[in-house]
C-alpha cells in the first residue's frame, strides 16, 4: 500500500463523482418541469369548493401556493383525506391527516335557506363563489342543492342567521355493468 | 350453520388451497422414492426433520403476529416449502443445518413479509442459498449412489464438469468420468426423471400451469444446444443439462411457486425463461455447480419489472 | 380474443320434463316502477282508479319502459314494496278476477309499417329486455337504426346454471322466437339475424332451425355455440359470434351489432299478433326447495309465493331464495317479492345447492381467476388495487371492463370473495368519478362568477367614466 495506489484510487473516485454530477447538475437544468403546468395539475385535485378555509383566497391560490413551497398538502378539509392522498402521490411527499387548524372534515354537505324565516335581503347572493343561490330583493331565496359546494360562505352575511347546512342526498350508486 | 356468501356468487368449484398444496406433497413423493432408493432413509429423514421444523416455526411466527394459529397451520403451504428443501439439499447434511435453512425459509423468507401470499422471494430458494453460502463444503459434497458413505466422490456432475473444463478436460473425457449415468448425472439424472414425472402430474391435474415449466426447460435447453452445437467439446448438451442438478425440481416445483412468481401468462414464459437462462450461464460460467436457486431468487426481483409490461389486453381496449 | 369461462353443471334437466305451465293471475299484483333496469317509470295512475287488462299504469322514462297492468282492476297504493333489487316504489292494484280487457286483440301490420313506427308501437307496449336488464327494448332499437347496425343476434345462450325459460321458450315457441326476430329485423334496419344458442340445449336448437326453416327466411340462422358460462353475456356472445369486440367505453352498435335477448323476441311477437302490450313473461321456478322445478308463465307482478304453489310448494329444504342464477342473482328475503321484466329466475336453493366456500384465506396468485376470465383481467391484481382502494391501479388493470359474472369467485382456491370486492370498488369509483365531475362544474362556475365581477366591475367603471366626462362637457370650463 503505497502513496501512488491511494493517491490514484481517490483521485479516480473525485473524478468520477465530479463527472456524474456535472451531468446531474445539467440534467435538472435542461429537464426542469413547468411550474404553471403544475399548478393546473395540483388545481385539478383540488375539490373547488372556493371555501378558503386553506386561508388562502380559493383554491387556484392554494394550488400556487403548494406549488411554490409556501403552504403544505395538508390544509383542504372539504377535500379529506382522499385529496391529501392524492396530492402526495403527484408531488411525492409523505401523505398526512387534515391540519385541525384549517377545519375538520365534514361528509359532503348543502346550504338550505330557511324559507320562512329569509326577508330577502340578497345579501348572501354575491358572497356565492359559483352562483348557487337564486333570487332577487325581497323575493324568496333558494340554494340550487346541485350547485352547491358546501363552501359555508353564505352563511355569514346572512343577517338573520336563516340558512343551515344539511348533508347532502345520496348519489345512486352505479348500475352494474352488462 | 354457514349462511353461505352474502352477495352473488353463491357457488363455488371447491378447490382450496390445503388441497392444492396436499397435491404437490403428492408430486413429489416419486422424488423422494428415488432419493431413498439412491441414498438410503436419510432423505426420509431429512424431510420429516424439515416438516417438524417448519411446523413449528410457523406456529411461532404466527403466535409472534398474533394470528390465528391453526387456521393457518392447515393450508400446508409450509410443508411444501419444508419438503422441496429437504429434497434439494445433499442427504449427508447435518439435520442441525438443515433446521436453520427451514427456520431462515419460514421465518424470514416468508413470515417476515407478511406470510402466506405476501413473499416477494422463494422461500425454499431463499433458505437453499443461505446454506450454500455458510455451509459451502457440506452442501456441495453428494454421496455415490448405493449408499456407501465412505466411497463418497464428494461432487456432483456438474462439479466435476466445472471443474474438468477449467481444467481443458474435453467434454467427452469427463463424461466417461464415474459420475457420469446414462444422460446426465449418475443417480441425479433418476431424481430429474421423477422430478418430471410429478410434474407432468401436476399439469394434468391443473394444479400448476405449463407456462413457467416450458419456458424454463426451454430456456436452459436453447442455449445449451447452441453452444454445444458450436463447440461440443467445452459445453455440454441440452439433455445433460436437463436431467443434470436440480433442473426438473426447478421448472415444475421450485420456479412454479405461484406467489413470488410473474402474475400474467405472458409474464410467466419471461419469467420462466429467465430462470433457465440464467441458471445455463451460473453453470456455464459462475462459480457455483448449480444455478437454480440464485436464478430463481434473481428472477423473483425482476418480477415487478415483467409485471409492469405484460399486462394482458382487456376486452373492449383495442391494442393497448 | 381467446373464449374463456367455465363449464358448469347446468342443473335444468328437471324444469325442462315438463312444458311451460301458465300461473294464473293473483289477487294482489305488485307493479314495481323500477322492473330491473335501475330507473323507475313514472306512475301514471293514482290510488283508487279502475284499470283495465293491458292499460298503461307508468309511462316510460329514460332506462325504465312503461308498466301495463295485467289485470283489470283498482289501483289500491302506490308504495314501497320490497322487490328483487331491494325496497322501490311500486303500484299496487287489487284484482277484480273479471280481466276487462282495454281494448279488442287484433293483429298488427307490422309488415306496412315503416322502422321508425314499429319503434313506437314497441315502447307503447312497454317491451324491456327479458333477458335480465329490463332495458327498454324500442331504445336499443332505436339506437341501433341510427348506428346502422346490420345484424341482430338474438341471446339464446342461457349459460347460467339453473336457467331454462329461453330453452323452454325456444323449445315450445319457436315460432314466435322466428316472428319476433322478423319483426326487429324491419324496426332497426338490419339485414341478418343469428340466434345464438349454445350446444347444451338440442330440443332448443332443432325447434328454432325448423321454425327457420318454415318461415323460409334466409336472414334469419342458428348459430351453436359452446356450453361456456358467461357466454351468454353480451360482450363474449359478440365477440362469439361475430369476432369483434365491443369497444370498452362503447356499445354494441358500435360494432354493427344489436343484441336482443330470445324472450324478447318472442314478447315482440306476440305484441304484433293481437296488440297486446308486454304483461307476462317466462321464467324458471327451480331449486332443492321447490317440490315441482318448472318452467312458468306468470303475469308481471305476481309474488313469489304465488309461483312456488304453482309448482307444488316449499320442499322443507329451501335455505335460501335467488332472483336469477347462482352466479349473478340477488338474495331476495321473503315469498312477496314480485315478479319483474328483468326476473328470468326464482332460486329456491337448499345448501346442498349450494355449497358455502369456507373461509377467505390471503390471495396465492395462482392465476387461476385470470385464466377464466372473460374480459381478460387480472382479478389478482385487481384485488390488490380494491384492497387499498388505488384508483389509478384499479384503472389500469381494467375495473371498468369486469362485468361481474363471479368466474374469478369460483375457481379461486383461497375462497376470496372477489367479485363483491369488484362491485364495492366500482360504486366507490363511480362516486368519485361523480365527485370529480362536480369539482370540474364547480371550477367552471366559479371561473364564470370571478368574469362576471370583474365585467361587472368593469362596466360600473366605464359608466362612471362617462358620467364624469358628460358632467365636464356640460361644464362650458376648460374644453
Amino acid at each position: 500500500m503505497n502513496a501512488t495506489a491511494i493517491l490514484a484510487a481517490v483521485g479516480t473516485m473525485a473524478a468520477i463523482a465530479a463527472i456524474l454530477g456535472g451531468v446531474l447538475g445539467w440534467v435538472a437544468t435542461r429537464l426542469r418541469s413547468d411550474p404553471d403546468a403544475l399548478v393546473e395539475q395540483i388545481d385539478a385535485l383540488l375539490p373547488q369548493t372556493q371555501c378558503a378555509q386553506c386561508r388562502y383566497p380559493g383554491c387556484r391560490p392554494y394550488a400556487e401556493a403548494i406549488a411554490n413551497g409556501e403552504a403544505d398538502i395538508d390544509r383542504c378539509p372539504p377535500g379529506g383525506e382522499t385529496t391529501v392522498r392524492a396530492l402526495a402521490a403527484l408531488l411525492d411527499r409523505e401523505p398526512r391527516p387534515v391540519d385541525p387548524q384549517y377545519g375538520a372534515t365534514q361528509p359532503p354537505r348543502v346550504a338550505l335557506i330557511d324559507e320562512d324565516r329569509c326577508i330577502g335581503c340578497a345579501l348572501c347572493l354575491p358572497a356565492c363563489p359559483v352562483d348557487a343561490i337564486v333570487g332577487a330583493q325581497r323575493l324568496m331565496h333558494t340554494v340550487i342543492a346541485a350547485q352547491c359546494t358546501g363552501c359555508e360562505l353564505c352563511l355569514a352575511p346572512c343577517p338573520v342567521d336563516c340558512i343551515a347546512m344539511v348533508e347532502r342526498a345520496g348519489d345512486q350508486p352505479g348500475r352494474a355493468a352488462a | 350453520m354457514d349462511p353461505g356468501p352474502a352477495q352473488p356468487p353463491y357457488v363455488v368449484a371447491g378447490f382450496s388451497v390445503p388441497r392444492v398444496m396436499f397435491q404437490v406433497l403428492v408430486a413429489l413423493v416419486p422424488v423422494l422414492a428415488v432419493q431413498i432408493h439412491l441414498f438410503g432413509m436419510s432423505p426420509l429423514l431429512l424431510v420429516a426433520v424439515a416438516a417438524l421444523v417448519a411446523v413449528a416455526c410457523e406456529a411461532l411466527a404466527l403466535h409472534l403476529r398474533h394470528r390465528s394459529v391453526r387456521p393457518c397451520l392447515r393450508d400446508g403451504s409450509v410443508l411444501v416449502t419444508a419438503a422441496l428443501l429437504a429434497l434439494a439439499v445433499p442427504p449427508t447434511l447435518p439435520l442441525w443445518q438443515l433446521a436453520l435453512g427451514v427456520a431462515v425459509a419460514v421465518l424470514l423468507a416468508k413470515h417476515a413479509y407478511g406470510g402466506l401470499g405476501q413473499n416477494p422471494f422463494n422461500p425454499a430458494m431463499v433458505g437453499y442459498a443461505v446454506l450454500l453460502v455458510s455451509f459451502p463444503l457440506e452442501m456441495t459434497r453428494w454421496p455415490a449412489p448405493g449408499g456407501d458413505w465412505d466411497a463418497m466422490t464428494g461432487a456432483t456432475a456438474l462439479d466435476t464438469l466445472r471443474n474438468g473444463l477449467r481444467q481443458s478436460y474435453t467434454m467427452q473425457e469427463i463424461q466417461a468420468g464415474p459420475a457420469f449415468g446414462h444422460v446426465g448425472a449418475m443417480g441425479g439424472e433418476w431424481i430429474n426423471l421423477a422430478a418430471l414425472v410429478g410434474g407432468v402430474y401436476l399439469l394434468a391435474r391443473r394444479i400448476v400451469r405449463w407456462h413457467i415449466p416450458v419456458a424454463m426447460l426451454a430456456g436452459i435447453a436453447v442455449p445449451a444446444a447452441l453452444f454445444h452445437m458450436f463447440d461440443p467439446g467445452a459445453h455440454a448438451s441440452a439433455s445433460f443439462h436437463l436431467a443434470a442438478g436440480a433442473t426438473m425440481l426447478g421448472a415444475f416445483f421450485i420456479a412454479t411457486d405461484p406467489v413470488s412468481a410473474a402474475t400474467s401468462d405472458r409474464g410467466r414464459l419471461v419469467y420462466g425463461a429467465g430462470i433457465g437462462l440464467l441458471t445455463w450461464i451460473i453453470r456455464t460460467w459462475g462459480g457455483f455447480p448449480d444455478g437454480v436457486a440464485f436464478a430463481v431468487l434473481i428472477m423473483n426481483l425482476a418480477v415487478p419489472l415483467i409485471d409492469r409490461y405484460t399486462v394482458p389486453r382487456i376486452y373492449g381496449h383495442a391494442g393497448q | 380474443m381467446k373464449l374463456r369461462g367455465l363449464r358448469l353443471d347446468s342443473h335444468t334437466s328437471r324444469p325442462l320434463e315438463r312444458p311451460i305451465r301458465v300461473v294464473p293471475p293473483p289477487a294482489t299484483l305488485v307493479l314495481a316502477l323500477d322492473q330491473g333496469s335501475g330507473a323507475d317509470a313514472l306512475p301514471m295512475v293514482r290510488p283508487g282508479e279502475a284499470v283495465r287488462v293491458g292499460s298503461a299504469v307508468a309511462a316510460a322514462s329514460g332506462a325504465a319502459a312503461a308498466v301495463h297492468s295485467p289485470v283489470s282492476g283498482i289501483v289500491r297504493e302506490i308504495a314501497a314494496r320490497p322487490t328483487s333489487r331491494g325496497a322501490s316504489r311500486c303500484i299496487v292494484i287489487d284484482n277484480d278476477g273479471r280481466d276487462d280487457p282495454m281494448a279488442t286483440a287484433a293483429p298488427i301490420d307490422w309488415r306496412a309499417m315503416d322502422g321508425s313506427a314499429l319503434i313506437e308501437c314497441i315502447a307503447a307496449a312497454g317491451t324491456a329486455g327479458l333477458g335480465g336488464a329490463a332495458f327498454p327494448t324500442a331504445t336499443k332499437l332505436a339506437l341501433a337504426r341510427a348506428a346502422g347496425a346490420e345484424l341482430l343476434l338474438l341471446n339464446g345462450a342461457e349459460c347460467e346454471p339453473w336457467i331454462c325459460c329461453d330453452a323452454a321458450l325456444m323449445r315450445e315457441r319457436a315460432a314466435d322466437v322466428v316472428l319476433g326476430a322478423q319483426v326487429m329485423l324491419a324496426a332497426a334496419g338490419a339485414q341478418r339475424c343469428v340466434v345464438a344458442i349454445e350446444d347444451d340445449k338440442p330440443e332448443a336448437i332443432a325447434a328454432v332451425e325448423a321454425a327457420v326453416r318454415a318461415a323460409t327466411d334466409a336472414r334469419i340462422e342458428v348459430r351453436v355455440l359452446p356450453a361456456l358460462f358467461p357466454l351468454g353475456a353480451e360482450g363474449p356472445l359478440v365477440a362469439a359470434v361475430t369476432g369483434r369486440e365491443v369497444p370498452h367505453d362503447g356499445w354494441p352498435p358500435q360494432v354493427g351489432v344489436v343484441c336482443q335477448n330470445v324472450g324478447t323476441a318472442a314478447a315482440v311477437a306476440r305484441l304484433v299478433q293481437d296488440d297486446r302490450p308486454v304483461m307476462s313473461r317466462v321464467l324458471t321456478v327451480t331449486g332443492s326447495g321447490v317440490q315441482q322445478p318448472a318452467n312458468v308463465e306468470a303475469c308481471i307482478g305476481t309474488p313469489v309465493g304465488q309461483l312456488v304453489a304453482a309448482c307444488g310448494g316449499y320442499t322443507g329444504e329451501c335455505a335460501r331464495r335467488i332472483a336469477g342464477g347462482s352466479l349473478t342473482g340477488r338474495s331476495i328475503e321473503g315469498d312477496d317479492v314480485p315478479v319483474t321484466k328483468g326476473m328470468n329466475c326464482v332460486l329456491l336453493a337448499s345448501d346442498a345447492d349450494l355449497p358455502s366456500r369456507g373461509p377467505a384465506r390471503p390471495c396465492i396468485r395462482c392465476g387461476d381467476c385470470a385464466a377464466v376470465c372473460p374480459a381478460g383481467l387480472l382479478p389478482q391484481q385487481l384485488h390488490v388495487a380494491a384492497r387499498s382502494d388505488d384508483s389509478a391501479a384499479l384503472a389500469r388493470f381494467g375495473l371498468s371492463a369486469c362485468i361481474e359474472c363471479g368466474c374469478c369467485d369460483y375457481v379461486c382456491p383461497s375462497a376470496i370473495p372477489l367479485t363483491a370486492r369488484f362491485r364495492a370498488a366500482r360504486e366507490r369509483q363511480h362516486l368519485a368519478d361523480l365527485e370529480r365531475r362536480r369539482a370540474i362544474e364547480a371550477r367552471a362556475r366559479y371561473e364564470r362568477h370571478q368574469r362576471r365581477l370583474a365585467e361587472q366591475a368593469e362596466a360600473e367603471r366605464q359608466a362612471f367614466d362617462t358620467a364624469r366626462r358628460r358632467a365636464r362637457g356640460a361644464d362650458p370650463g376648460d374644453r
